[in-house]
């Protein structure tokens, strides 16, 4: 179902349709229909083994769907992962997918590096090679006042692996951010974060969908998704049991059945 | 920090003058060796070129490669057939030279792409199998190409004596000596270059988690090739190098004894150093020569003494192989840099003011005045 | 066409050597994940073992036996005192530390035994039974074959209808649920290497004879044949072992016996490539190898 808050004539950031993927006898997926618009922040969540990451997989091309279609700005995905980057598309991965020899500045310069003559992000904001932001096409300078907006200015030399958890967290969220990618996919952002982190985080995906880039978030932490969410698609056994606003599929009997295993009650 | 020179000057610029500094000072110090040592620093510096690009393959980009040698014999072949058929059009001198070594350095290239292409693509250790059996393959390329390649004897060049102009200051040894020197320069300062560049970036980018670096916008495969590419272009020139100093080519100087001997090198000194590699070739040339010594000094039997030189060398460096890998993975290099570090934490502990309580993260300096110079871990010293 | 079919029949049983010593190849992948390159050189001490025992005793069935027993102790010390220090976090250093033990254990073996090329004796005749005029496989040939063979149908049994074997897969594949059910994972993995050794020496026993002779380096180019084979077949498919062998046992017969002996090490190189740009997931494996 269209949500009211996209126009009819713009396409969708992320269109998935039909959306199928079974590993050998198994289907992770099956069948999976659902849309981020343009500007909208929806999060995925189900129980473990809903097929969440998989969903993301397969958007990234990281695997292959037996059936349905994945389109995003209503062309289809590409293949390959490498050029995710150029669609607008970035990814945080569960396991931040960080270096720990590689410094912090290090790992932001990788992205922006990759798209060294192309726009450095398809998405809100960008220019040609100028970064509308800071106003210069140096990747260093680009790469710091992004740290800076992340309080991470003080780590730029510091080895990633040096550096606790949640901060390597924004690392990675931040390395995600630097291209002004047009759809953000956060895997399970908030795990492991404490409450501090998690409202910085909050904060941080806020500023970020307003500036107009698409968010959808895998999450297990139901009350930060709830309140950051415009709209929940929920996933059981690969299916897409319910979508709706929060205050809809927190009402929704399926819902709790598929969490709780408590029967519904009609 | 220990205080810098000229701490001004950083970035590219700053690496070109360190590289153009510590050449002019390894051919200042030909003037103080004698003839059979200069003739060993030539080695030294045709397996640097060798040991420089392997380390920065394996170290930046995890790829092992067990055929290094056959990519110095390409080289060498390249060399010595390019200049025997400049020689007898009546090319000789500088122009033979140069195009001999470009033809060298170009064929180690092209074999090294198509080995890459095969090997460096995937996951797994399919470059090291292909690169073993390239090296195995090596003494049955020259014998069946015997018309070519000349089979066991190798092929031979024409002397390239001193230059009229220094023909009295310098003996034959320290000329080859400052001819291996600067081309050796060349390729290693150009391997630096590449290491704090973008594709030594993306080579560790994609060695340190493969997914996440395609999901940046790298190319992985053809970051893992390009990193092979890379290295068997330095070891090609080495090749010529090595043809050009000691005037011949043959397949018993490049086997897999050789190869793994580089490997040895290269991890001893430091994987990803090129200091380190630096050191790995000097013990590549030196340690088999104390070995030989040292046995002749012992009144063995014939037999005995023979089976020991030319084992024992391949034994010692086997044995301290496995040993630095599962006790000091980081090599030299790697001691070095923990130390400097223990040091400087001590320094600046000794320096700041008591930490406050409620700030527990590591504190490090803040970023260098001018970013793009950011040195990347490992400090490149030549 | 003769010849051809003398050659078809020799590279079979080549092809059940180098099957052989790819699957104790692939035996290592599953347990530990890493190509084992050291295991060329362990097999041919195995070799030199059964030699010297060969020698004392005037028997080669003391020796086959010997290689065997030598086989499993060479992959027990290994795996218990050299691998299991490689720093667990890369692959790459125990591939560097088995080239390490490469360089040892051949340079070990030349300082004892000198670089001289022995010649190895066995009871079956070398020369080709003739049928009809034709000359088709030795008395020796034949003895592999049946040796490999029974191998080979000994380790599927082991594998897929016993104990053990069923305990060695479930260590391999899903070491830490494997270790919550009971299973001694450590356990596994050192008969895993000490199976895969005594393969490997086996295959390495049956091999040598028919070459040169027993020299430290043997085995190398041994070992590249069955790294080609496992490549070929695909490096995860103990049925892939068995095809891949087959089809580099005959494709190296036919080579050697066209182009002469020295081409060998040419060709394997060449197919190895050729697999390795066209189909690297293994001519036999259904996978697709992603392409970065």
């Amino acid at each position: 179902m269209p949500s009211p808050a996209t126009p009819p004539e713009t396409e969708p950031r992320l269109d998935l349709s039909g959306l199928t993927v079974a590993f050998g006898g198994l289907t992770a997926i099956d069948g999976v229909d659902f849309h981020v618009g343009a500007g909208e922040t929806v999060a995925l969540i189900g129980p473990n083994g809903a097929g969440k990451t998989t969903v993301f997989n397969a958007v990234c091309g990281l695997v292959r769907p037996q059936a349905g279609s994945i389109r995003i700005d209503g062309r289809p995905a590409p293949a390959s992962p490498t050029k995710l980057l150029g669609r607008g598309v970035a990814r945080t991965l569960q396991a931040l997918g960080l270096v720990g020899g590689m410094t912090v500045l290090e790992h932001l310069l990788v992205p922006l590096t990759a798209a060294r003559r192309g726009a450095i992000g398809a998405g809100a904001g960008a220019g040609a090679d100028i970064d509308a932001r800071t106003g210069t096409a140096d990747p260093v300078a680009i790469a710091l006042a992004e740290l800076e907006a992340h309080d991470l200015a003080a780590f730029a030399s510091t080895p990633v692996g040096a550096l606790p958890y949640p901060d390597r967290k924004r690392v990675a969220l931040a390395r995600a951010l630097v291209t002004r990618p047009s759809l953000l996919l956060l895997d399970e952002p908030a795990g492991g974060l404490g409450a501090d982190d998690i409202a910085r985080l909050d904060a941080t995906v806020r500023r970020v969908a307003g500036e107009g880039c698409s968010v959808l978030l895998v999450e297990h932490h139901v009350d930060f998704v709830m309140g950051l969410a415009d709209r929940i698609v929920v996933l059981d056994f690969g299916r897409v049991i319910a979508t709706g606003t929060p205050a809809e599929v927190q009402a929704d009997p399926r819902v709790e059945e598929a969490y709780l295993g408590v029967k519904a009650a009609s | 920090m220990s205080p810098r020179i000229l701490p001004g000057l950083t970035g590219t610029p700053r690496l070109l003058v360190t590289a153009a500094a510590l050449t002019v000072l390894a051919i200042g110090g030909t003037f103080l060796l004698d003839p059979y040592r200069n003739y060993q620093l030539a080695l030294v510096a045709a397996y640097f070129c060798a040991t420089a690009g392997l380390t920065l393959l394996i170290g930046l980009s995890g790829q092992l490669s067990l055929g290094h040698a056959a990519l110095m014999a390409a080289g060498g072949y390249g060399y010595a057939l390019t200049a025997n058929a400049l020689t007898e059009s009546g090319i000789d001198g500088v122009p033979r030279f140069l195009v001999s070594l470009v033809v060298a350095v170009v064929a180690a290239g092209l074999l090294g792409l198509l080995l890459g292409l095969a090997g460096a693509r995937l996951s797994g250790p399919y470059l090291a199998g292909v690169t073993l059996a390239l090296v195995i393959a090596l003494p049955a390329i020259t014998s069946v190409f015997s018309g070519v390649f000349r089979g066991d004897q190798g092929v031979q060049i024409a002397y390239d004596g001193v230059p009229e102009a220094l023909r009295l200051i310098i003996a034959v040894e320290q000329w080859q000596a400052w001819v291996a020197i600067l081309v050796t320069a060349i390729v290693v300062t150009g391997l630096a270059v590449i290491r704090r560049g973008r594709l030594g970036l993306r080579m560790r980018a994609v060695h340190g988690d493969e997914t996440s670096a395609r999901l940046n916008g790298v190319p992985a495969g053809r970051v893992k090739v390009a990193a092979f590419t890379a290295s068997a272009v330095s070891a090609g020139a080495g090749g010529a190098i090595l043809c050009f100093v000691t005037q011949s080519v043959s397949p018993g100087a490049y086997t897999l004894a050789f190869s793994l001997l580089l490997v040895v090198a290269v991890v001893v000194g430091g994987l990803g150093s090129i200091g380190g590699a630096a050191v790995g070739a000097v013990v590549v040339v030196l340690l088999p020569w104390l070995i030989g010594t040292a046995i002749g000094a012992f009144d063995l039997p014939t037999e005995l003494e023979q089976r020991l030189s030319g084992n024992l060398g391949v034994l010692v460096f086997g044995a301290l192989l496995i040993v630095v890998t599962a006790v000091w993975p980081g090599g030299l290099a790697g001691a070095l840099r923990r130390r400097r570090r223990r040091e400087n934490r001590m320094l600046r502990a000794d320096q700041m003011p008591p930490a406050e309580p409620r700030d527990s993260r590591p504190a490090e300096p803040a970023i260098p005045a001018s970013p793009a110079s950011h040195p990347i871990s490992t400090e490149p010293e030549r | 066409m003769d010849r051809l079919l003398f050659l078809l029949a020799t590279g079979l049983a080549r092809g059940a050597i180098f099957a052989l010593f790819a699957l104790s190849l692939v035996l290592i992948w599953r347990a530990a994940r890493i190509v084992n390159f050291a295991q060329g050189a362990m097999a041919v001490v195995a070799v030199y073992v059964a030699f010297a025992v060969t020698g004392l005793t005037g028997s080669y069935w003391a020796g086959f036996a010997s290689a065997i027993v030598a086989g499993a102790a060479i992959g027990f010390a290994v795996e218990r005192g050299v691998m299991r220090f490689a720093p667990h976090d890369s692959p790459l250093s125990g591939v560097i530390i088995a080239i390490g033990l490469v360089m040892v254990l051949q340079s070990a073996l030349g300082i004892l035994f000198g670089a001289t090329v022995r010649p190895m004796e066995v009871p079956f005749d070398e020369r080709p039974i003739v049928i009809a005029g034709v000359p088709v496989l030795s008395p020796y040939d034949l003895f592999v074959l049946v040796v490999a063979v029974a191998v080979m149908a000994a380790l599927g049994v082991l594998f897929t209808r016993t104990s053990l074997g069923l305990q060695l897969r479930a260590s391999a594949f899903a070491p830490e649920v494997s270790r919550l059910l009971g299973v001694r994972v450590s356990r596994m993995l050192t008969i895993g290497w000490m199976l895969s050794a005594a393969v490997a020496a086996l295959a390495a026993l049956l091999l040598v004879p028919t070459e040169l002779g027993l020299s430290p380096h043997s085995t190398d180019v041994l070992f590249v044949y069955a790294f080609t084979v496992a490549v070929v077949g695909g490096l995860d498919s103990p049925p892939g072992a068995l095809l891949g062998g087959l089809v580099v046992g005959v494709l190296m017969s036919l080579v050697t016996g066209y182009l002469g002996a020295t081409v060998a090490p040419i060709a394997v190189l060449v197919l190895l490539v050729v697999v390795l740009l066209v189909r690297p997931g293994g001519i036999f494996s259904a996978r697709q190898v992603r392409q970065a």
